[in-house]
C-alpha cells in the first residue's frame, strides 16, 4: 500500500511518515501543493493525506483539481480548522475524510485503514457478515449463529458501522461522527457505554467474542 | 473645483441641466412664434375690418363720402399714425390720406404689401415698416389701408428680450441648483469617506453621522454603522477570547513543563520516563480538550455561526442527546426520563445546541450520585424551554451565577473530571440563539434551564420538505 503525504510542516510530515512506515505502508512526502498535485496525478497511490493549508496551492484546490481530472484516490484532509462548516467544505471539495489537528496517530491510522478498505461497492450491499454474525440491511435484522438479536435503532447503526469496517480499528471519534453525527467531544466516555451495551447483546453467551477493545485506540470487530 | 468636475454627481447634474435648458428653450421658441403670429394676424384683421368699413362707406356715400372720412380719420389720428390711409387716382397721384406718396411697396402675398416708412415723432424721424392692403375702387381710384408695424415690432422685440432673459435666468438657476445639489450630495459622501478613512487608519469607534432625514444617505450610513458595530463587537470578542485563552492555557502548560523538567532532573530510568511520557500525553490531551472547549465557546460568543443557522427541531435534538446519555445513566443506576413535545422549532445551530444539551446532561449525570435525572423539552409561552433536573446535591444559591464563568468549579467537584467550561458553553450558545440559561433549585437537587425563542412552526415543516 502506497501513501502520499502532502504536508508543509516538516516535523509533522516526518512524524506521520515514520508512523505510517512502521505500520507497513510505503510513504512518499511532499511539502508544497503544486508538487503534491503533480505526484498525486500519477495515480500511483492508494490514498493521499493532504494538509489543508499548503504553500503553492491550497489543499482543497488540490483535491478539487484531482477530482476534476478523474483521479479517484481516497483523500484524508488534515486541518487545524475544525468547525463543522470547514469539514463540510473539505468533504465537498472531494475529500473522503477530515481529521482535525492535533490528532492522535492511532486516529489517523484507523481512518487511513477505513479509507483503504472503502470502495468495495458498499452501497449495493444488503447483507453484512462477520464470522457467524449476520446483518440484513433491508429487513433490519441481526442474527448470530442463526439466533436473532434484538437491537435498538441506534445500536443497529453502531453495529452496521462496525461491520462495514470489520477487521479495522474504529476510534471513538469515528463512531461519534459517523453514528451520531456529533463533532464535539462528550466529556464522559459515552461511546464506551454504548459499545459495551452492544457487546452484551452480540457477544454474551457466545464462546468467541467478536467486538474487541483496542487499548488506547478504539474498537475492532473481527471474527477470530 | 476640479474634483467637483470629476464627480458623478456633477456629471449627472450637467446632463439634467442640458436637458432642462433644451426643453425650456423649445418652449420659449414656441411661445415666441405663436405670439408673433398672433400679432400679425391681429394687424391683418384690423386692416381687413377697416377696409370693409370704408368700402361700405364708399358704396353708401360715393367717393366724396369716402374722401371725407379718410380726411377726418387721417387728421383725427394726428400724432398717432399707427393706421395709414391713402387714396390715389389711377395714376397713383395721392388725393387724400396721411401718406405723402404711393410707397415703394413690396408684394408680400395676395392682397398684402409691405413698405418702409419714415415716421415723424417728437424725437425726430424714425424708420419703421408698414403692412398694408390695397382696394381698387371701380373708377380706377385706389384705397390703401395699412398699419405702422412699429408697435408690433416693439412688442416682438420685447418678447424676444424677455424670453432671452428668462432663458438665461433658467440656465443660471439650473447651474446654481445643480451646484448646490451636487455639493450637498458630495458633502454626504465625503462624510462617509472621511469616516471610512479614519476607520482604515485604525479608529474603529468612528461612525458615519446621520442627518435624521431617513433618506437613502441616512439608510446607507445606518447600514454602514450597523456593519461597523458588528465588526467592532466581533473584534472585541476575539480579543477577549485570545486574552482568556492565553491566560487559561498558561497554567496547565506550566504544569506540563514542570513535570517534564522534574523528570529530567531525576536519575535516568526507562520505566519512569515512560510513565512521565504517558502522563504528559494525558495532560496534553486534557489541554487540547480545554482548548477545543474554549474555541467552541469563542465561536458561539463571536456569533460567526449565526450565518449558517437554520430552523432545527430542539425536541429532536433533546431526544437524540438524551438517547446518547441513556446508557450512561443506566450504568450508574440513575433513572433518566426524557419528556418532550413533538416538535420545538428553533432557529439555531444543531451542533452547538447538541453540545450544550450534552454538557447539561453530562453535568447532571456526573454530579448525581443516586436518584433520577429528567430531561424535559417543552414549548412555553412562545419559547422553547429545556430543563435538566437532577436529585443531586445541587449548587448553593450564591454560586449559581458564578459557575457559568469560565473555569469556575465548585469545591468538592475537583476530583471529578471536567474543565469548568461546560456551563460557559451552554450560556454562550444560549446567548448566540437569543436565549437564556440559568440554574434553579430543584428541591432537592439542581435544575438547569435553557430557553430559546421558538421559530415559526411552518418554517420547520418547510425546511423538512425541502430536505
Amino acid at each position: 500500500m502506497k501513501l502520499l503525504v502532502i504536508e508543509d510542516d516538516r516535523e509533522a510530515a516526518a512524524y506521520i511518515a515514520k508512523g505510517l512506515s512502521e505500520s507497513g505502508y510505503v510513504v512518499d512526502q511532499v511539502a508544497d501543493g503544486r508538487s503534491g498535485l503533480f505526484m498525486a496525478s500519477s495515480g500511483h497511490y492508494d490514498a493521499l493525506i493532504v494538509d489543508r493549508m499548503l504553500p503553492g496551492m491550497d489543499g482543497l484546490a488540490l483535491i478539487a483539481a484531482l477530482r476534476a481530472t478523474e483521479v479517484r484516490t481516497p483523500v484524508l484532509i488534515l486541518s487545524a480548522l475544525g468547525a463543522v462548516d470547514d469539514r463540510v467544505k473539505g468533504l465537498r471539495a472531494g475529500g473522503d475524510d477530515y481529521l482535525v489537528k492535533p490528532f492522535a496517530f492511532r486516529e489517523l491510522l484507523a481512518r487511513i485503514e477505513a479509507l483503504l478498505r472503502r470502495g468495495g461497492g458498499s452501497t449495493a450491499t444488503t447483507r453484512l457478515k462477520v464470522g457467524d454474525l449476520e446483518m440484513d440491511l433491508l429487513a433490519r435484522a441481526v442474527t448470530r449463529g442463526g439466533q436473532e438479536i434484538e437491537l435498538l435503532p441506534r445500536e443497529f447503526r453502531l453495529l452496521e458501522f462496525l461491520m462495514r469496517h470489520a477487521g479495522q480499528v474504529v476510534t471513538r471519534t469515528m463512531l461519534l461522527e459517523n453514528v451520531w453525527d456529533y463533532h464535539f467531544d462528550p466529556q464522559t466516555n459515552v461511546i464506551d457505554v454504548h459499545v459495551s451495551r452492544l457487546r452484551q447483546k452480540i457477544d454474551k453467551g457466545f464462546a468467541k467474542p467478536l467486538l474487541h477493545t483496542v487499548r488506547g485506540a478504539g474498537y475492532c470487530l473481527r471474527p477470530d | 473645483m476640479v474634483r467637483l468636475l470629476r464627480t458623478n454627481a456633477f456629471r449627472l447634474g450637467a446632463l439634467y441641466l442640458a436637458l432642462f435648458a433644451a426643453s425650456v428653450l423649445a418652449l420659449l421658441v414656441f411661445i415666441y412664434f405663436s405670439t408673433a403670429d398672433f400679432i400679425e394676424r391681429q394687424t391683418e384683421a384690423t386692416i381687413d375690418a377697416e377696409i370693409t368699413g370704408l368700402r361700405e362707406q364708399y358704396e353708401d356715400r360715393g367717393l366724396p363720402g369716402l374722401l371725407e372720412i379718410i380726411h377726418a380719420r387721417s387728421t383725427a389720428q394726428h400724432g398717432n399714425t399707427s393706421t395709414l390711409y391713402l387714396i390715389t387716382d389711377a395714376a397713383l397721384h395721392p388725393i387724400a390720406g396721411n401718406l405723402s406718396a404711393w410707397p415703394q411697396a413690396q408684394h408680400i402675398r395676395a392682397g398684402w404689401i409691405g413698405f418702409p416708412l419714415e415716421v415723424r415723432t417728437r424725437d425726430g424721424p424714425v424708420q419703421s415698416n408698414a403692412l398694408a392692403s390695397v382696394f381698387v375702387l371701380p373708377d380706377g381710384f385706389r384705397l390703401l389701408v395699412g398699419r405702422d408695424l412699429r408697435d408690433a415690432s416693439a412688442f416682438r422685440s420685447r418678447i424676444t428680450r424677455t424670453l432671452g432673459w428668462s432663458a438665461l435666468l433658467t440656465v443660471a438657476l439650473g447651474v446654481a441648483g445643480g451646484l448646490f445639489m451636487t455639493r450637498n450630495m458630495l458633502r454626504r459622501v465625503d462624510a462617509v469617506n472621511r469616516t471610512s478613512e479614519r476607520i482604515i487608519r485604525g479608529d474603529l469607534t468612528q461612525r458615519v453621522p446621520l442627518t435624521g432625514s431617513g433618506d437613502e444617505f441616512d439608510q446607507l450610513a445606518g447600514n454602514l454603522n450597523a456593519m461597523l458595530d458588528r465588526i467592532e463587537r466581533l473584534m472585541l470578542g476575539m480579543r477577549q477570547v485570545t486574552d482568556n485563552i492565553a491566560h487559561d492555557l498558561r497554567t496547565p502548560l506550566s504544569r506540563l513543563r514542570a513535570r517534564l523538567e522534574v523528570t529530567l532532573l531525576e536519575r535516568p530510568d526507562a520505566g519512569r520516563y515512560a510513565e512521565a511520557l504517558r502522563e504528559t500525553v494525558a495532560e496534553a490531551d486534557r489541554l487540547l480538550g480545554t482548548f477545543n472547549a474554549l474555541l467552541s465557546i469563542a465561536e458561539a460568543e463571536a456569533g460567526s455561526r449565526r450565518e449558517t443557522m437554520a430552523v432545527v427541531d430542539l425536541a429532536e435534538i433533546a431526544r437524540s442527546v438524551g438517547e446518547l446519555y441513556e446508557p450512561v445513566a443506566d450504568e450508574k443506576g440513575l433513572a433518566l426520563t426524557i419528556d418532550n413535545d413533538a416538535r420545538l422549532p428553533v432557529h439555531g445551530d444543531r451542533h452547538l445546541l447538541s453540545q450544550a444539551l450534552a454538557n447539561l446532561l453530562d453535568n447532571a449525570l456526573k454530579y448525581t450520585p443516586a436518584g433520577s435525572v429528567a430531561l424535559r423539552a417543552h414549548g412555553v409561552d412562545g419559547s422553547a424551554r429545556v430543563e435538566v433536573a437532577d436529585s443531586g446535591p445541587g449548587v448553593p444559591a450564591d454560586r449559581r451565577e458564578a459557575v457559568f464563568d469560565r473555569f469556575v468549579r465548585l469545591e468538592g467537584s475537583r476530583s471529578t473530571p471536567g474543565n469548568g467550561l461546560g456551563l460557559s458553553l451552554v450560556r454562550a450558545v444560549a446567548k448566540l440563539h437569543g436565549g437564556e440559561a440559568w440554574l434553579e433549585d430543584n428541591n432537592p437537587g439542581l435544575k438547569a434551564v435553557l430557553t430559546l425563542p421558538m421559530a415559526d412552526r411552518s418554517a420547520l415543516a418547510a425546511t423538512r420538505n425541502a430536505a
